[in-house]
């Protein structure tokens, strides 16, 4: 009787290390990653950010009053697709007006302005791999105007070159969903500050 | 455009003067010998703005005060 109850314990023992060992060892894993020092060669705040300062100051000379405006409320980028085959085409084989929105270091995310409906996330990254100041990463402002010349200087080829996946593979759809709520409130008080700044009447 | 810096400056001068028209066309050509993409910004209709792409120092647009080189875009995860 005994023997068959520790045979027993010892079975179960067995099978509860079989179930548990895998959670275990990817918690361990898990807190050691997150203690692990990461060697950032070289990195420098101080330089980082007076690039992020040149950058923007070169954004700022490329785009358009309004798409400026846009990415420093907004910290994000909406660009107009061009491609006469886009989603939903009719029986003239034009399809319905769609657009990419534009995040610093993320992907660029597709989707219908009329209904709101993401289409999918186009992943592209610009690498300079000579990684002069030993990383390969783009300024933020930068990386945006890299997405905004490749995408109204040639749309095909840079769809061509990303990654497409599904919507909500990296950018949270719930995010975008508020960012275009937040794109279309920044539109409406733009239009009223300019309908307001045309109706009024300089001072003396 | 460059990691950790922003905005460098590559080469500059005057198209009608031409050892420095070489020069441009020697620094477009190393550039884009390195890999990199090359872009004009440039005022399209109704307002807005746009890039041009230019692979060829020929396409560049004789009013175009600047090309902005880039890296090439890449397949991110």
């Amino acid at each position: 009787m005994l023997l068959a109850i520790s045979a027993s314990v010892i079975v179960v023992l067995v099978l509860l290390w079989e179930v548990a060992w895998p959670v275990v060892a990817e918690k361990i894993a898990q807190r050691r990653a997150r203690r692990a020092r990461i060697e950032v060669d070289g990195y420098d705040p101080g330089r980082e950010r007076r690039a992020e300062q040149r950058a923007r100051t070169l954004l700022r000379s490329c785009v358009n009053e309004e798409e400026w405006a846009m990415y420093r409320d907004l910290g994000f980028f909406r660009v107009w697709g061009a491609l006469s085959e886009g989603p939903g085409r009719d029986k003239s084989g034009r399809g319905a007006p769609y657009a990419y929105l534009i995040y610093p270091h993320k992907p660029i995310v597709a989707y219908l302005p009329q209904t709101r409906r993401l289409l999918s996330e186009y992943c592209v990254t610009f690498p300079d791999e000579t990684r002069p100041y030993g990383s390969a990463r783009l300024p933020d402002s930068d990386d945006v105007l890299a997405k905004w010349m490749a995408l109204t200087g040639d749309e095909r080829r840079i769809i061509a070159e990303a990654n497409m996946h599904l919507p909500g593979r990296q950018v949270d759809p719930k995010q975008v969903k508020r960012d275009l709520w937040r794109l279309g409130q920044w539109e409406q008080e733009r239009l009223r500050s300019i309908h307001r700044g045309a109706g009024s009447v300089p001072s003396p | 455009m460059k990691p950790g810096h922003g905005e460098v400056l590559i080469a500059e001068g005057d198209l009608e003067v031409p050892e420095q028209h070489d020069e441009l066309v020697q620094a477009f050509r190393a550039q884009l010998g390195a890999g990199m993409w090359a872009a004009v910004p440039r005022a399209s209709t109704g307002g807005r703005r746009e890039a041009q792409m230019v692979s060829n120092f020929d396409d560049v647009p004789v009013d175009a005060d600047r090309v902005i080189f880039f890296p090439r875009a890449a397949g991110g995860r």
